[in-house]
């Protein structure tokens, strides 16, 4: 094997600016020659939010104010989680001239295609926070400090997942339609268009419900939405709308995806370290 | 006249052996890859789960207990004919493949020029891909920012690093390939058949800078079809056949081995027991007449025969090379290793029309070669030689100027 680490402080640094031009290029080549631009990337979330409000809101008379609001706060973080992974599935794939005839930290690549979901998402949430200082629920509160763990969750759950299906779909092409089926069903088990509240109301507030915050995505919208969109009881009632009003639960669903996150990267990195060494030759 | 740049320059004076005692830099100990046929290996859930392991699987040793240490300083050139194995060991030795066998060390930082502008993006500039490409051959930013001018100079790309590459032509490709490469300032450069670029200016640019790495005591293990270039570059050459070294030492010995190899000395076409090229002739693809002048981005047509002289038991595969004189293969004409399938590689003779749509851009002196394989494995090959290709330089842009004289006194 080679001696050369791919440790240490300078390799780091290294394969962080690596990450960095990458995902500048996919931004670049992404937004080129469209006049709208970066905008575009608004398209798809206002449409969601747009048809799903008119299902829940008007068809289906949900009681969640704003739900567009709602809907957007769980959705995006949601959209950071399955557009990295799925883009990670097919970063080394789609760069196999590259893998086959430069060597580099082939995991800049599944990392690459993880910023550049972070970075279209991250102006997504500046949007939206606008979107609520319009219709004032201009979301300044403590809770809002739970966007910091429960961000760190879900980078965590996507690096270590996006990382295993990278390497993954290199072996088994069938990799990506599994995970396509797999992130749609796993969608409807993390509460972003309806509120958690109504899976405690059928499971209860005992294992059961804790064995549904195994979804490390469901502590995770449901932070950001105690910590953005903030209704904690719906208008004029005691009735929960969110889950609950105290911190504690909240971190402890949070402590619960980490846990569960942290296999996910154990088992991602062990996966692709074991595979990468031979990317250049599966292709 | 000269057509191979490197001949009757003197560099016989960096020709000295290096110490016998310098520290080992890179060391292949026993190494060996073995390729399993794309064909077999299951990609697919269903074909895992449907179809039963074969007993033996269709596998080729591409490299057989190769063994070689490269001391800081040399500079080594790595020969064989084609599918040898020189671009897997290059391809072991970068770590990009991992060998089923024995083991690899390399110490310092390596760069590796298996292709050039391996990693461009079309679509971004030169710039960008400046900064894009350094960053993956492992350059800090802040290196290639003080590099930059200096890159695009050599490149003399000029104007156009603000134009997206798929703009460039291929000679302006591969000038800012070799022009990002060689600012990496690597302790050991590897590189694949990659000098053979551009115009006669820019290889003796590019074969510069490589004198400058040798100088300031670098190690380079380069691939090379070129005998001239091998002789005048390298202190070492080691020569690979069917995947073994057969021979490891003075260059000029290697030459003279691989010519044995090859055949090359003996006769335009190679026969082997197995097949034969005849007959291979240019004409061309319209009125079907032998053309006197090619000109680049012309069309042409490429004829031969060629005849089995026994049935083989796997598909053979064509290929079309432009190498310049010296032998060092530039261009592949598409199809690339086109496939004749098994069932048609019996006794008897298979006619070859390939059309080549556009001659490249790349105006010089080649030499044409068709080559069958079998097995990655050459058995016969015809050539063409003293091919001259003819184009316009792709240094000037369109332009329009218009001069307006003012004279004094006007306001």
């Amino acid at each position: 094997m080679n001696l050369r680490s791919r440790t240490g402080s300078p390799q780091t640094r290294l394969r962080s600016q690596l990450i960095v031009q990458l995902v500048r290029k996919d931004l670049k080549v992404k937004y080129q020659g469209s006049t709208l631009g970066f905008l575009w990337s608004l398209a798809n979330p206002l449409l969601l939010m747009v048809v799903y409000t008119f299902v829940f809101a008007i068809v289906f008379r949900s009681r969640v104010p704003f739900f567009g609001l709602f809907l957007l706060t769980g959705m995006l973080i949601w959209n950071f989680f399955t557009m990295g992974v799925s883009g990670a599935a097919t970063s080394i794939l789609a760069n196999a001239g590259l893998v086959k005839k430069v060597p580099f930290a082939h995991e800049s690549l599944p990392l690459a295609s993880i910023g550049f979901a972070g970075a279209q998402v991250l102006l997504q949430y500046i949007v939206l926070i606008v979107g609520f200082i319009a219709v004032g629920m201009t979301p300044l509160r403590p809770e809002l400090l739970l966007l910091v763990p429960a961000t760190l969750v879900a980078v965590i759950a996507t690096v270590g997942l996006g990382l295993f299906v990278a390497a993954s779909t290199v072996r088994l092409r069938d990799t990506q339609h599994i995970l396509e089926v797999g992130l749609f069903a796993w969608m409807w088990l993390t509460p972003i268009i309806y509120p958690a509240t109504l899976v405690h109301t059928v499971l209860g507030s005992g294992l059961a419900s804790w064995l549904y915050y195994l979804n490390p995505m469901a502590g995770v919208v449901t932070a950001f939405q105690r910590g953005l969109y903030g209704v904690v009881y719906y208008p004029g009632t005691t009735e929960l709308l969110l889950p609950s009003d105290s911190w504690g639960f909240y971190l402890q669903t949070l402590g619960l995806g980490l846990v569960v996150a942290s296999a996910f990267l154990v088992l991602g990195v062990w996966q692709f370290r074991r595979l990468s060494a031979d990317f250049a030759e599966a292709l | 006249m000269s057509s191979d740049p490197v001949v009757g320059v003197d560099l016989s004076a960096r020709r000295s052996p290096v110490d016998p005692e310098a520290e080992v830099l890179v060391r292949a100990v026993d190494v060996s890859k073995k390729f399993a046929s794309y064909h077999r290996r299951a990609t697919s859930l269903k074909e895992r789960l449907v179809r039963r392991p074969r007993g033996v699987a269709d596998t080729f040793w591409a490299l057989r207990g190769v063994s070689v240490d490269v001391r800081r300083g040399e500079t080594v050139g790595l020969m064989g004919p084609n599918g040898s194995g020189k671009s897997t060991l290059l391809k072991v030795l970068s770590g990009i493949l991992r060998p089923n066998e024995g083991s690899v060390l390399t110490v310092g930082r390596v760069a590796s020029l298996l292709e050039l502008g391996a990693g461009f993006d079309g679509e971004l500039t030169g710039r960008e891909n400046i900064y894009l490409n350094s960053a993956l051959l492992g350059v800090p930013r802040a290196e290639t920012d003080a590099r930059f001018n200096e890159i695009v100079e050599f490149s003399e790309l000029g104007e156009f690093i603000e134009f997206p590459v798929k703009t460039y032509s291929s000679g302006m490709y591969v000038r800012l390939g070799f022009s990002v490469a060689v600012h990496v300032d690597p302790d050991i450069l590897i590189v694949d058949e990659v000098l053979a670029v551009g115009d006669a200016a820019f290889q003796r640019k590019c074969l510069d800078r490589i004198e400058m790495f040798q100088r300031q005591g670098k190690t380079i293990l380069f691939v090379s079809h070129s005998a001239g270039l091998i002789e005048e570059l390298c202190t070492r050459a080691v020569l690979l056949d069917h995947g073994q070294v057969i021979f490891d030492g003075l260059p000029r010995h290697a030459v003279a081995r691989l010519n044995h190899v090859l055949g090359v000395d003996r006769a335009a076409t190679s026969d082997s027991e197995l097949a034969s090229v005849s007959d291979l002739r240019i004409v061309d693809p319209a009125s079907r007449l032998p053309i006197d002048e090619y000109q680049c981005g012309s069309s042409i047509l490429v004829l031969a025969t060629i005849e089995w002289k026994q049935s083989l038991e796997q598909l053979a595969k064509v290929s079309l090379h432009f190498n310049t004189a010296s032998q060092s293969a530039v261009i592949e004409v598409a199809p690339r290793w086109h496939e004749v399938p098994v069932d048609e590689v019996r006794r008897g003779r298979t006619e070859v029309e390939w059309l080549i749509e556009e001659l490249p851009d790349l105006p010089g002196d080649f030499t044409l070669n068709l080559g069958v394989y079998t097995l990655e494995i050459l058995i016969a090959h015809g050539r063409l030689d003293n091919l001259r290709l003819r184009g316009a330089s792709q240094r000037v842009a369109p332009g329009a100027l218009r001069l307006t004289r003012v004279e004094p006194g006007t306001p």
